[in-house]
């Protein structure tokens, strides 16, 4: 106990061409995205019947708009907003963006690649939802978001050290930083 | 010269009206509320830093804790995550039964937020008759599982066990008796003067402003948007029996509170039928003894009595996954509460409270 886990490496190792799980399936909102920003996805990955589309950086908010006002898409209840931690990678955080259609009933999973110390800029001007979900990721990742209206601590006291979801954090904490509980 | 100041008032996290240990710090003009900022946190257990660290099979009980009111829902969604990840078949038996437990804990779950909504808004003699219904709910759990509260009811493939002997007619027995039940509630607040006056217009959220908060549940229901993810993206059985979503009009406390009504009686319509049509054959199917699934990952979202919660897996190929992510409705919700009560009295934010029906424990994880 206490020691992390690091020994995965976020990159899937090549799937088996005969694996039905990742069959290609089709996907509104991915032909969308194809037709309209060619050169800004990265990587397209299906399974299980899921679409994931990773995207460049520098694009998101651009692209989360275009998916959230698009008549063909209207991809308007951001679902969920999380992060995953692959310390061993140049670009150590992995953000998901689970974004769902009401009126069209169609899902898709938007990645996007950060490094540590890079920001990301904010998707709570698209989907307001979007606010707590980034200060969780802030509190538990240490992930920054560019133009947040209040990216403060939400789950962790203020005066909390470190960030508890990276993956060199043990799982009973630091030692040092609450002695009496150990 | 008189001047007037912005107040600022903590209520909670000790407060009896916040459900748990939330702390909502008040900006008050007079008795009107012109800001209001929610302080969560007090309940963080870090489920999903341990779930990294435990095998697939030692989570469930972990979820039952975080939403311990709707354990069943919180438990059923982890569980179809990962059989969607390692491709486990589930036979049609043990899916009617994993419906009818979900169901069930559906409604025990609207009965104690009626009960407490009643009571925070002063309505008290709600709260012993919804008790002694969800009485028989626990019962009911009790005699499948031996557990009332976090039930820890479903397995990988299908359910803990099968149904009991009697088991059967206790539950129609139960869903015979709701609706006259459900018609006591009403009789109780429905035309009620003081309940009429303390929901009607209270906390109205229009249903584009529901969707970009991101609300879901009744929550979302009530603004008239309808969105259920048992009909949008059926799972379990769903997509074999009728049932319908009821929607709200005015977008406020009091169309809330007739579509958690509705959604009981539409629960006790599936699971009498489900009851009625209950297949053979076994209860669980053949599941791997290792849990160890592909390099892969999964987002599965299921209807829970809050809204639609989520379950991310992310896995490596080991028996642990590496990482877990609960998308809890109740901190989703929640975050609508400064919207929701700009402009309303200090009382109504207790009425808005009840109305989005947090439970804490999900809401810190």
């Amino acid at each position: 106990m206490g020691q992390p886990s690091v020994a995965a490496s976020g990159a899937a190792a090549p799937p088996k061409p005969e694996d039905p799980q990742r069959k290609a399936i089709p996907s509104v909102p991915l032909d969308a995205l194809k037709e309209k920003f060619p050169e800004a996805i990265e990587e397209i990955a299906f399974f299980a019947g899921e679409v994931t589309a990773r995207i460049k950086l520098a694009r998101l908010v651009e692209i989360a708009c275009f998916l959230k006002d698009n008549s063909r898409t209207k991809m308007d209840l951001l679902s969920d907003l999380s992060a995953v931690d692959y310390p061993k990678e140049p670009s150590r955080f992995e953000i998901n963006y689970h974004v769902y259609s009401i009126p069209h009933r169609h899902r898709l999973r938007l990645k996007i690649r950060v490094a540590e110390g890079e920001s990301v800029q904010t998707v709570s001007g698209v989907w307001a939802t979007a606010n707590w979900h980034e200060r969780e990721a802030y509190d538990l990742f240490g992930i920054t978001f560019a133009g947040h209206p209040d990216l403060t601590r939400i789950l962790l006291p203020d005066d909390w050290k470190g960030h508890p979801l990276r993956k060199e954090y043990p799982l009973e904490g630091f030692p040092e930083q609450h002695p009496r509980y150990r | 010269m008189f001047h007037t100041e912005v107040l600022e008032v903590n209520m909670g996290p000790q407060h009896p009206a916040t459900h748990g240990v939330l702390r909502v710090i008040l900006s008050l003009d007079g008795e009107t509320i012109v800001g209001c900022k929610p302080v969560i946190g007090y309940l963080h257990r870090g489920v999903e830093k341990l779930s990294e660290h435990k095998l697939y099979v030692m989570i469930p009980p972990l979820c039952d804790r975080l939403d311990y009111v709707g354990s069943a829902s919180q438990n059923l969604g982890y569980i179809q995550a990962v059989e969607k990840l390692c491709g486990i078949e589930v036979p049609d038996r043990g899916q009617y039964i994993r419906v009818i437990l979900a169901e069930l804990n559906r409604i025990s779950s609207h009965l104690v937020w009626l009960g407490t909504h009643g009571l925070d808004i002063g309505a008290m003699t709600v709260f012993f008759y919804t008790f002694r219904e969800r009485e028989m709910i626990l019962d009911l759990f009790e005699a499948f599982c031996g557990a009332r509260l976090t039930t820890n009811m479903f397995r990988f493939g299908g359910t803990l066990e099968d149904l009991p002997p009697g088991w059967i007619e206790g539950c129609r027995r139960f869903i015979d008796l709701l609706p006259s039940r459900i018609r006591e509630y009403e009789g109780l607040l429905s035309q009620n003067r003081i309940w009429l006056e303390r929901t009607k217009g209270v906390g109205v959220i229009s249903a584009e402003e529901a969707v970009n908060w991101g609300l879901t549940g009744p929550c979302l229901r009530g603004s008239g948007v309808n969105f259920d993810v048992r009909k949008a993206m059926p799972y379990a059985a769903y997509e074999r029996f009728q049932f319908d979503v009821p929607l709200g009009v005015n977008c406020d406390t009091y169309d809330r509170y007739l579509v958690r009504m509705e959604e009981m009686r539409q629960s006790a319509r599936i699971i009498r039928q489900a009851l009625d049509t209950l297949p053979g054959g076994e209860f669980r199917g053949k599941v791997p003894k290792k849990i160890k699934p592909p390099v892969a990952e999964v987002y599965h979202v299921i209807e829970g009595p809050r809204g639609e919660q989520g379950f991310y897996i992310k896995s490596d190929g080991t028996e642990k996954p590496y990482r877990v992510r609960f998308k809890s409705p109740s901190f989703v919700n929640l975050q609508a509460l400064p919207v929701m009560s700009k402009g309303h009295l200090i009382a109504d934010a207790v009425a808005i409270i009840g109305t989005l029906d947090i439970v804490l424990g999900d809401v810190d994880r």
